[in-house]
Formats: structure tokens, C-alpha cells, sequence
């Protein structure tokens, strides 16, 4: 399911710089193949499919207000609905302290052992052989296929109150660790596995020959080429981890305080219907998510890293 | 590279990562969900709440994932086809439903259609219930999922071109004719990798559906809340089937995945040479 990471990876991407996944499109079909490809279509443009000229985009852009643009506009004007202060109370609430605080912790925890432990996984999947590597590299992508509130289930199968390792992760923060550590991982190996593979193990050889020691040939080759790579995948397991909701709700028991993160906190606010603190609560969630997606695409640009393929 | 004594300690480490996170926590739940024999299996998939959940899971992908289909072609062919001022935003719009959470995109949908909403009153002037029944959670499911297809098909649109569609044009072939016969052979295997995204995303949706759905045993309640709901009853034993039905989809999907993506790789390099 690889090319879901080219989809979450895009996001960071401003809508300028939007870069159909250059190495899927193989070698030499860069960007000045395709704008050109773009300018003439105005002829066929104005007697596309939809026959006549506005009604299809007026139908899509009707959908999209209806389903995403709406809603939004909806959250955002809630949130401050009762005016500045009223924003600033629901967000230095306590409650709504605590599980922020809780969710970008965890969030952290978890992007930094699971960069680590991708980095590990892609090596392994580029470098090593044997049998049943593409059992293992399909399984990378189970996370993404699962639904969420599956994946918690499974967690709490083999980590909750009857384990059968008798390892009773319900109701704690660790639980919520194992819980996003699962839903995070296929961004953390993805981002990483095609720039790995497009290193050329020649120079690593080379520098070994030239008698540098495999920690040098380490830190001063492998990790500087697939640093940006790493971290871009870090910061995509973030925002998932950060606004994760299915995974987490089941072992983490939603003990105020203790282990409730910020989705928790925002769902039990829209039940008991105090719907501007919830809103006020999700837009911080969405402007950190924002600023980290927007964060890697700054990034990507910058060390011009390949979208993942 | 050379071979090197930490290539098998890394292998293994890894191998015993991912058994660990993965393998053993999904094997777990079909060893559950059949440790009391497979009679008081199929008894607990076969309950009505059971039933009806299932049912209402593939009403709702049956309505969200052909609608998402048919935006999600429409708005690449815009996109890719026609040159309009704010196409970058319709652009970035699409994509605002993968930086939320499930939680606050369904907080969002109520805050329009619940019935202090937006739309609250016209709505319920004309009698219509969308939050706490099946239209909200198909609008929640389709929200969720909206970007898939166009994130598909879009790159493969631009990837293709205009020159076969134009020789059909001049050629006397209608609009409708041309997307049947040019664009849409053009673009099956993005959209066929689009859509099944998609529905793998509807089927397994939880947050949004959670908060728009009320939750109402044998009513409004899909699988994933089925499953949710079932742990809080203390009846694991329907969870686990449940969450067997799901993860079998899951399985299916992800095959019907690798295949798609081998064979548009494949496509692809055939494309570029």
C-alpha cells in the first residue's frame, strides 16, 4: 500500500510545488514533461466530460462544502464562539492541559522510537535477504489496512487485563505507547525504504576500503543521506499519533489525567454536548498537525527529499 | 556490502519488533475470537446486533465509496484538464480531511447538521435526521475517505496527457465517448488502487462514525462501533468476531493492493520507457 504514503506525504507539499511522486514516475519525466502536458488541454478542457462548461466543478466544489468546507468553517467559528476568552478557558482547562500535554508526549515517544526502529525495518527489507521478505514487507502496511478500533482490540488481546505474557498494559500510558507505536510504524519504514534503496552501497564500500570503521562509515555516509528521509516520516507518524483516536480508546481506559489523550477528551466533550470547548480543543489539535505537515513539506523542499514512492 | 556480524542480531531485532507489534497482538484475536469452538463463534457473528452492524457497514460503503468515486475522477479531470483561477485551493481542499482527526472531523459534521447546528433547523423543518442516524454516518465515512481517488487518479491524469483524448475530440468522438474509451482504460489501475483505499478506509472508520452515530444497538451501529460497543458490555467473544470479519477485510485489501501496485509498477516502467 505504499503509495498511501505518497498521499499523506503530499500534504506537506503546498499546492505550488504539487509533485505527482517523481520516482514512481520512473527516471527522466520531471516536472517541465508534465506542465507542458497541462497548457494545451485548455481546447479539450471546455468540452470535457461534463458537457456543459461549470456544472461538474460546481457539483464537486458543492460536495466538498457539504462533506469538508462547511463543517471546517463550522468548527472554527464555534471554537470561538464565546470570544477569545472563552477559546483560552477551554484550552488551559486542566483536563484539556493534561491530555494535550499527554497526546504530544506520546506523540513524540513514539515518532522517535518508531524512527529508529523504521530506519531498522527499511534496512532490513533493502539490504538483508531471506526467505519471506515479502511476507514481512507486506506486512509493514497491516496498520494502514486495519481498522483502528481493530488494531486497539488486538492490542488489548495480547496486552490487556488477560495476557497471556501476563503484561497488563489497560489503563496505562504505555498502553497508549504500543497502541501508537502499531498505527505509526508503515510511515516510519515507507518514507524511508526507497531512499535507502536508491543508496548506492558502492560508496559505503568505498569508504570501508579506504579503512573506515563500519561506525564511521555509519554516521558519516548512511545516516547524513537518509536523515531528512527519517525525519519526514517521523513528523508524518506525529500528526497520525497526535490526532489518533480508534487505536488508543480501548487500552488506554480514558482515565482523566492518567491516560485520556486529546481525541478522548475532545469525544467525551461533543457527548456531553459542551461543543465550543471540543471545537476550541480540535483546532489547537489541527494547527499542530498543520504546522508539522507543513514542517516536512518546508523540509522536503528544502533537502529536495523524494516523495516516498 | 560485506557481510557483517550484526546483519542476523539486526534481522532478527527486527523481525521480533514487528512479531511483537503486529503479528502476535492480529493472531491473537482470531486465536479469541475461535477459542470457545467455532459454534459459539458463528452464534455471536450471527446475532442480530452482529448482523445488522455488518449490514449497515456495507450499506454505508455501498453509498460513500461510489459517490467519493465519482468526486474524486470528476475533480482530477478538473484539475488536471481545466485551468481555472483558485485551482491550488480546490487542490489543497481535498486534502483536509488526511491532517484531521477522525474525532474532529465528526465534531465538525455536527456542528452543521446536529440539531443545534448549522443547518439544524432547516433540517429538521423538512423532517431530515442526519447525526444519530445512517446519512451522517455515510457523510462521515465519505469525509474520512474523500482524498484517496483524487490522489490516485489525479497524478495519473496529469502523467498521460491530453494528446489521445485530443485525436479522439478531432476524430468526432463526444466528451462521454472520450472518457470511456481514452481516459478511463488510462486511469483504471490508479483508480482501482484509489478506490480500494477508500473502502478499506469507510469499512474501518471508527472516530468520525463514533460521533455523528450515537451508536444505537441494531440501528446505528457499523462494525467498528459494534466491536467498541461489545468490549464496553463486556461480551469480548462478539468484539473478537467482529474484529475477525474486519481484519479478513483488511487482509483482502491489502493483497488486492500489493497486486494492484505490482502491476501499475509494472504499467508505470512500461509508461516511462
Amino acid at each position: 500500500m505504499t503509495n498511501l504514503d505518497a498521499t499523506v506525504a503530499d500534504l506537506g507539499l503546498g499546492p505550488p510545488s504539487r509533485d505527482p511522486a517523481p520516482a514512481e514516475r520512473g527516471p527522466g519525466r520531471g516536472r517541465s514533461r508534465r506542465y507542458s502536458l497541462v497548457a494545451p488541454s485548455s481546447a479539450l478542457a471546455h468540452a470535457g466530460v461534463f458537457g456543459k462548461k461549470a456544472a461538474g466543478p460546481a457539483l464537486a466544489v458543492t460536495y466538498l462544502s457539504l462533506l469538508v468546507l462547511l463543517p471546517v468553517a463550522a468548527l472554527i467559528t464555534n471554537a470561538f464562539s464565546g470570544g477569545w476568552h472563552t477559546f483560552w478557558a477551554a484550552v488551559t482547562q486542566p483536563e484539556a492541559v493534561a491530555a494535550l500535554e499527554l497526546t504530544l508526549i506520546a506523540a513524540l515517544i513514539v515518532a522517535i522510537i518508531n524512527s529508529i526502529a523504521g530506519l531498522a525495518i527499511a534496512f532490513v527489507l533493502v539490504r538483508d535477504d531471506f526467505k519471506g521478505k515479502s511476507v514481512v514487507s507486506a506486512l509493514i502496511d497491516l496498520p494502514f489496512a486495519l481498522p483502528t478500533i481493530v488494531a486497539g482490540l488486538t492490542l488489548l488481546a495480547l496486552y490487556g487485563a488477560n495476557s497471556p505474557f501476563h503484561l497488563d498494559l489497560a489503563g496505562t500510558r504505555l498502553g497508549i505507547g504500543a497502541a501508537l507505536l502499531f498505527v505509526t510504524l508503515p510511515f516510519c519504514v515507507r518514507s524511508v525504504q526507497p531512499v535507502l534503496a536508491e543508496l548506492d552501497a558502492e560508496i559505503e564500500d568505498a569508504a570501508s576500503s579506504l579503512g573506515a570503521t563500519r561506525r564511521q562509515v555509519l554516521r558519516r555516509i548512511l545516516l547524513p543521506s537518509v536523515l531528512p528521509a527519517v525525519l519526514a516520516g517521523a513528523g508524518l507518524a506525529f500528526a497520525r499519533a497526535v490526532g489518533e483516536f480508534g487505536s488508543v480508546v480501548l487500552i488506554s481506559g480514558n482515565i482523566p489525567f492518567k491516560t485520556e489523550v486529546a481525541s478522548s477528551w475532545i469525544f467525551s466533550l461533543s457527548q456531553s454536548d459542551a461543543l465550543p470547548a471540543a471545537s476550541a480543543v480540535s483546532i489547537v489539535l489541527v494547527l499542530i498537525s498543520l504546522l508539522v505537515l507543513l514542517g516536512i513539506g518546508w523540509a522536503r523542499r528544502r533537502f529536495d527529499v523524494p516523495d516516498t514512492v | 556490502m560485506k557481510e557483517n556480524r550484526w546483519r542476523l542480531p539486526l534481522r532478527f531485532g527486527v523481525l521480533g519488533y514487528l512479531a511483537l507489534l503486529v503479528v502476535l497482538p492480529v493472531g491473537t484475536v482470531f486465536y479469541r475470537a475461535f477459542q470457545h469452538g467455532l459454534g459459539a463463534a458463528w452464534h455471536a457473528f450471527t446475532a442480530p446486533d452482529a448482523l445488522h452492524a455488518l449490514w449497515l457497514t456495507l450499506l454505508v460503503a455501498a453509498i460513500a465509496v461510489p459517490l467519493n468515486t465519482v468526486f474524486g475522477v470528476g475533480v482530477s479531470i478538473i484539475l488536471a484538464r481545466h485551468r481555472f483561477p483558485g485551482a491550488w485551493l480546490l487542490d489543497a481542499f481535498v486534502d483536509i480531511p488526511l491532517a484531521l482527526s477522525p474525532v474532529v472531523i465528526g465534531l465538525a459534521l455536527i456542528l452543521v447538521y446536529g440539531h443545534t447546528g448549522w443547518l439544524g433547523n432547516w433540517l429538521a423543518a423538512r423532517g431530515i435526521t442526519v447525526i444519530f442516524s445512517v446519512p451522517g454516518i455515510v457523510m462521515a465515512s465519505a469525509a474520512v475517505s474523500l482524498p484517496y481517488v483524487v490522489r490516485e487518479v489525479l497524478p495519473v491524469l496529469q502523467e498521460i496527457g491530453t494528446e489521445q483524448e485530443q485525436a479522439a475530440r478531432t476524430l468526432g468522438a463526444r466528451p462521454f465517448t472520450v472518457f470511456r474509451r481514452i481516459t478511463l482504460p488510462n486511469i483504471r489501475r490508479g483508480l482501482a488502487y484509489g478506490v480500494t483505499l477508500t473502502t478499506a478506509r469507510v469499512l474501518g472508520e471508527f472516530g468520525a462514525v463514533a460521533i455523528v452515530s450515537g451508536a444505537i444497538a441494531g440501528k446505528t451501529q457499523t462494525l467498528t462501533l459494534f466491536i467498541s460497543n461489545s468490549i464496553d458490555n463486556l461480551d469480548p467473544q462478539s468484539a473478537y468476531v467482529g474484529a475477525v470479519a474486519l481484519c479478513l477485510s483488511a487482509l483482502i485489501v491489502l493483497l488486492f493492493l500489493t497486486m494492484t501496485d505490482r502491476n501499475r509498477e509494472a504499467w508505470h516502467g512500461k509508461a516511462a520507457a
